[in-house]
C-alpha cells in the first residue's frame, strides 16, 4: 500500500506518541480492550440493580442480560473505547477541543485503518474490506447450505443449525455486504466526484463505519448461543421470530439496529454531502450519475429505515419482555410485522439497486467513450424509483393473508416500476450504440449485470402478476429471483465499482487477466446455480426447506456443484486483490481516461482531495465533443507529490 | 442505421428468441394443473412469459450487437460520436413498456376475480395448522376430520385456515392457489379441483424446526367416491364429537 504524504499533511499529523500506560487512554483498540469488558459489566450491574430492586425473580435472568450487557452496553463501550465519541464527548463536557484538528486523516501507514480515521477515502476502504470480509463469510454460509440441500434427506445439519445457516447468509449479505459495500464506495467517490475535500461530517462517517463490525459479529455470534442461531430467516417474521426462537433471534434484532444506525447516518452525510458541498458550477445537472445514485439513494435509507428499526424493536420486545406487538393472544397482530418489514424492506431492494445503477452509468460511459444516452430522464427515473418504491411492500404479501383488495393497487405500482427501470436498461444499451467499446474488466461486469438484472427484473414482473405470485410466492422461484437481482445485480455492480476504482483507491492497477477469468468464472457458474432455480420453483419445491421430495434431487445436486464453481471463482478476486495491492503495476492518475473529478487528481489523491477547488463547466460525461471539459483544476502540486510518494 | 444493421439485429434477436422461447417450452416448468384455477394461472404465466422473451430478445440483440461490432482496438483512444439522447426514442421505450404493464395489469385483474370467485354449493374446509401438521375439518359433515385433504371433483371448495402457533402456508403445486394460516386470523382459498390424483401438499411458510416434513396430501376423488368416503367418515365418528 503506498500513499502520498506532503508537507501540507505533516502539519496535521498526530503528536508524537507518549509511551508506557499512557497509551491505554488514548483512544484506539487498545483502550477498547478494557472499556468493553467494562461497560459490559456496568450493563450486567444495571440489569442485576433493576432487577433485584423490583423483587423480579430470577435476578439472574438471561435474555435481559445478553440483550443489555452484550448487545447494547458492550458495543457502546467499544465504540468509546476506540474514540469514536471522544471529540463529542470532550466537547460536552467544555474540555478544548481543536476544530480545525485533523490529525483523524489520512493513513501513513496500516494502523491508520484500525483506527477511528476521518478521511473519507480511509473509511471507504475500510468498509470495503470489511464488507469483502462479510461476503466470504455469508459465502461459505451459502456453500454449507448448498452442501446440505445437495442430495434429499438430512446430510450434515440439525434443522436449527440448517436454518440458521441460511438466515444468517441472508443476513450478512444484506445488512453487511452490499448496503455498507456500496456506501463503501460512495464514500470514497462521491466526495471525489462533488470537487469536495470530504463528506460534510467526517466524525459521523468514522462512527458509522464502526457500528458495521459491531453488527456483523453479533450477527455471527448468534451461532455460538445456546440454541443456535437466529433460524427464522432474514425476514424474521413474527411470531416464529418473535416467541418461538432461542435467545440468539435477538442477536438478529440487535444486529439489524447497528447495522441500520450506520446506514442512516451515512445516508445523513451523503444527503448533506451533495447538498451543500457541491463545487463552484457542480449543478444539480451536472452531478456524475453515481452521485445521482447515492443521493435517491439516501433519501430511501432516511426515510424507510426507522421502519425495520421499529419491526425489530418490537419483536425483541415480544421476546425478551413478553409484550404483545404481534402476540394475537394478548391483542396483537402478527400481519403487523410484515408490513412494517417490508415498508422498509422493499425499498431496500432499491436500497441495493440505485447505487449499483450509478456505477454501471459510470463504467458504461467512460468504456463506450460516449455521453451517456439521455442523463436528464436517467436522473429523473432514479427519483420515480424512490417515490414508486414506497408504494409496493405490500407484493411481498400477496399470499400472507391481508386483507385481498390491497394486492390489485399493489400490483399495479409493481408493474409500474418496471418502467423507469426499463427506461435505464435501454439508455445503458444506447449509450453502447455505435460507442468505442474497451472490454475492461469493470465493463465486462457492467455488461454482465444488465444481461442478469434483465432477468431478474422479468422475473420480477412476472411476481408483480398476482397470479403467478400466488403460484411461485414462497419457492425456489423467489430465491432465484432475489439472486438474480441482488447477485446478477447488486454485486456484479460492486464488483464493477471495486475494480474501476481500484486504481484510484490503492494507486495501483490490478491483474486485467484475473478480472476478466474472475468475471466470466462468476458469470458462467453464477447461471449455472441460479437459473435452475427457477423450475425448482414453479414445480413445487418450497425455499427454506432441509429437506426436499426425491424428484428434486437431481436438479438439486447440479445446482450445488456449480454453487461450489461460484464459491472458487471468489478465489480468483480475492487473489487478484490482494497481489495487486500488494506488488501491482503503479497506476497513473487516470487509467480510463474518465472526465469525472476523482480522475483529476493524483491515484490515491492527496488527503484533502485537491489542492486547489475545482471549477465545474459542463457535463461530466461529455466524450466525443471536441474541447470539452467537466471541470477546470488550477495546475496543482499533485506532480510533486507524484515524485514524493512514500511507500509504506 | 444501414440496413445491413437491421438484418443483423433482428437475426440477434430473433435467435436470441428462439433460445429463450425453447428453455420456456422444452423444460418442464409448470406442474400439470388440477385446479380450474391452476388453469388460469398457467394462462397469465405463459401472457407473461411470451412478452418477457420478447423484450429479452430485444435486449440480447441490442447488446450482442453493439459487442461485436463497435469493439475498440485497444491503441484505439478515439471516443464515440457524441450523442446525447433522442426524444423520440425514450419516449417509445417509456411508453412501450407502460402499455405492456397495463395489459398484464389488466389480465392479472381479471383472473384474480375468476380465481377468487367463490362457485355455488361450495363445500366447506377447515384446515388447522400447527407446528408441523395439517389437520381438515369438514363443518358440513359432522366436523370429520382427516389429515388429508380429500376434495371431490368439479366442485368448488373454500378453505379456511387457522393457525395455533406460528404462520404456515398451504399449497399444493398443481392446485396452484396459495394462502398464509395466521394465528389470531382466518384466511381463505378457494379451489375448483378438476382433474383426479393424489399431489403433495405442502406448507411454504418457514414455521420452526420441522418447517421441511410439513407435508400432507390433496387427493381429488370422484364425487362419488368423495361422497362414499366421508359417509364412511360420519359413520365411523363418535357420536359427541364437536370439534371444528
Amino acid at each position: 500500500m503506498t500513499t502520498t504524504a506532503t508537507a501540507h499533511d505533516v502539519q496535521h499529523a498526530p503528536a508524537p506518541a507518549g509511551g508506557g500506560w499512557r497509551l491505554l487512554y488514548r483512544g484506539s483498540l487498545l483502550r477498547a480492550v478494557w472499556m468493553t469488558p467494562l461497560f459490559a459489566g456496568i450493563g450486567f450491574g444495571l440489569v442485576v440493580l433493576a432487577r433485584w430492586a423490583g423483587g423480579w425473580h430470577p435476578i439472574l435472568l438471561t435474555e435481559p442480560l445478553v440483550l443489555v450487557s452484550g448487545l447494547v452496553a458492550a458495543p457502546v463501550g467499544f465504540l468509546a473505547g476506540i474514540g469514536a465519541f471522544d471529540y463529542w464527548v470532550y466537547y460536552a463536557l467544555g474540555f478544548p477541543t481543536r476544530a480545525e484538528d485533523h490529525s483523524g486523516h489520512g493513513a501513513r501507514s496500516w494502523k491508520d485503518y484500525f483506527r477511528v480515521n476521518t478521511d473519507h477515502k480511509v473509511i471507504g476502504v475500510q468498509y470495503l474490506v470489511t464488507t469483502v470480509f462479510f461476503f466470504i463469510a455469508g459465502g461459505l454460509l451459502a456453500m454449507l447450505v448448498r452442501a446440505e440441500l445437495a442430495k434429499p434427506g438430512i446430510q450434515y445439519f440439525d434443522t436449527q443449525t440448517y436454518n440458521g445457516l441460511f438466515s444468517v447468509h441472508a443476513a450478512l449479505m444484506i445488512f453487511l455486504f452490499v448496503i455498507p459495500a456500496f456506501a463503501g464506495l460512495a464514500n470514497f467517490v462521491v466526495p471525489l466526484m462533488l470537487g469536495a475535500a470530504d463528506m460534510a461530517f467526517p466524525r459521523l462517517n468514522a462512527l458509522s463505519f464502526w457500528l458495521l463490525p459491531i453488527a456483523g459479529i453479533m450477527m455471527l455470534a448468534s451461532f455460538a448461543m445456546p440454541g443456535g442461531a437466529f433460524a427464522c430467516g432474514w425476514t424474521g417474521y413474527a411470531t416464529l421470530c418473535s416467541q418461538h426462537q432461542p435467545i440468539g433471534a435477538i442477536f438478529f434484532n440487535q444486529g439489524v439496529q447497528w447495522a441500520g444506525a450506520s446506514s442512516i447516518m451515512t445516508a445523513l452525510n451523503f444527503l448533506v454531502t451533495i447538498i451543500t458541498m457541491r463545487a463552484p458550477g457542480m449543478t444539480f445537472w451536472r452531478m456524475p450519475l453515481l452521485v445521482w445514485a447515492n443521493f435517491t439513494t439516501s433519501l430511501l435509507v432516511v426515510i424507510a429505515t426507522p421502519f425495520i428499526a421499529g419491526s425489530q424493536f418490537f419483536s425483541m420486545f415480544d421476546h425478551v419482555m413478553h409484550t404483545s406487538f404481534f402476540d394475537p393472544v394478548g391483542g396483537g397482530y402478527p400481519l403487523g410485522y410484515q408490513h412494517i418489514f417490508w415498508f422498509y424492506s422493499h425499498p431496500a431492494v432499491y436500497i441495493m439497486m440505485l447505487p449499483g445503477f450509478g456505477i454501471t452509468s459510470e463504467v458504461i460511459s467512460v468504456f463506450s467513450r460516449k455521453p451517456i444516452f439521455g442523463y436528464r430522464l436517467m436522473a429523473l427515473s432514479l427519483l420515480a424509483i424512490v417515490v414508486l418504491g414506497f408504494s409496493v411492500w405490500a407484493h411481498h404479501m400477496f399470499v400472507s393473508g391481508m386483507a385481498s383488495w390491497i394486492r390489485v393497487p399493489m400490483m399495479v405500482t409493481t408493474l409500474l416500476i418496471a418502467i423507469p427501470t426499463g427506461i435505464k436498461v435501454f439508455s445503458w444499451l444506447a449509450t453502447l450504440w455505435e460507442g468505442k467499446l474497451h472490454f475492461r474488466t469493470p465493463m465486462l461486469f457492467a455488461l454482465g449485470f444488465i444481461s442478469m438484472f434483465v432477468i431478474g427484473g422479468l422475473s420480477g414482473v412476472m411476481l408483480g402478476a398476482v397470479p403467478i405470485d400466488i403460484h411461485v410466492s414462497q419457492t425456489y422461484f423467489i430465491v432465484a429471483h432475489i439472486h438474480y437481482v441482488l447477485f446478477g445485480g447488486s454485486v456484479f455492480t460492486i464488483f464493477a465499482g471495486m475494480y474501476y476504482w481500484f486504481p484510484k483507491m490503492t494507486g495501483r492497477m490490478y491483474d486485467e487477466r484475473l478480472g476478466k477469468l474472475h468475471f466470466w468464472l462468476t458469470f458462467v457458474s453464477f447461471n449455472l446455480t441460479f437459473f435452475p432455480m427457477h423450475i425448482l420453483g414453479t414445480e413445487g419445491m418450497p425455499r427454506r426447506v432441509a429437506d426436499y421430495l426425491p424428484r428434486f434431487a437431481d436438479l438439486n445436486m447440479f445446482i450445488s456443484l456449480a454453487s461450489f464453481a461460484l464459491g472458487a471463482s471468489t478465489i480468483v478476486f480475492l487473489y487478484n486483490m490482494v497481489t495487486s495491492w500488494r506488488s501491482g503495476e503503479i497506476a497513473p492518475a487516470n487509467p480510463w481516461r474518465g472526465m469525472t473529478l476523482e480522475w483529476q487528481v493524483t491515484s490515491p489523491p492527496p488527503v484533502f482531495n485537491f489542492d486547489e477547488i475545482p471549477q465545474v463547466v459542463g457535463s461530466p460525461y461529455e466524450y466525443g465533443v471536441p474541447g470539452a471539459q467537466h471541470a477546470v483544476i488550477a495546475p496543482s502540486r499533485s506532480r510533486e507529490v507524484e515524485q514524493e510518494k512514500v511507500p509504506v | 442505421m444501414r440496413r445491413g444493421s437491421i438484418v443483423t439485429l433482428v437475426l440477434i434477436g430473433m435467435i436470441a428468441g428462439g433460445i429463450a422461447t425453447a428453455v420456456a417450452l422444452l423444460l418442464p416448468w409448470l406442474p400439470h394443473p388440477a385446479s380450474r384455477e391452476a388453469g388460469r394461472i398457467d394462462f397469465v404465466f405463459w401472457f407473461v412469459i411470451a412478452i418477457c422473451i420478447a423484450i429479452f430478445a430485444i435486449v440480447v440483440s441490442a447488446m450482442v450487437y453493439s459487442i461485436v461490432r463497435f469493439r475498440a482496438a485497444p491503441d484505439d483512444l478515439e471516443d464515440g460520436p457524441p450523442i446525447h439522447g433522442h426524444t423520440g426514442l425514450e419516449i417509445t421505450w417509456t411508453l412501450i413498456p407502460a402499455v405492456l404493464v397495463t395489459a398484464i395489469a389488466i389480465v392479472c385483474g381479471i383472473v384474480l376475480s375468476r380465481n377468487d370467485a367463490q362457485g355455488s354449493d361450495a363445500l366447506r374446509v377447515n384446515v388447522w395448522t400447527q407446528q408441523f401438521t395439517f389437520t381438515f375439518v369438514y363443518p358440513d359433515a359432522k366436523n370429520v376430520t382427516s389429515t388429508e385433504l380429500r376434495l371431490p371433483e368439479g366442485r368448488s371448495v373454500e378453505l379456511y385456515l387457522r393457525s395455533k402457533d406460528v404462520i404456515h402456508s398451504m399449497w399444493v403445486p398443481q392446485f396452484g392457489q396459495k394462502i398464509d394460516a395466521v394465528p389470531g386470523l382466518v384466511t381463505h382459498l378457494h379451489i375448483t379441483p378438476d382433474r383426479l390424483g393424489t399431489y403433495p401438499l405442502e406448507c411454504t411458510e418457514l414455521c420452526g424446526l420441522g418447517h421441511s416434513t410439513m407435508r400432507s396430501q390433496a387427493v381429488v376423488m370422484t364425487p362419488k367416491a368423495f361422497d362414499t368416503w366421508l359417509r364412511g367418515q360420519e359413520r365411523a365418528l363418535p357420536q359427541s364429537s364437536t370439534k371444528g
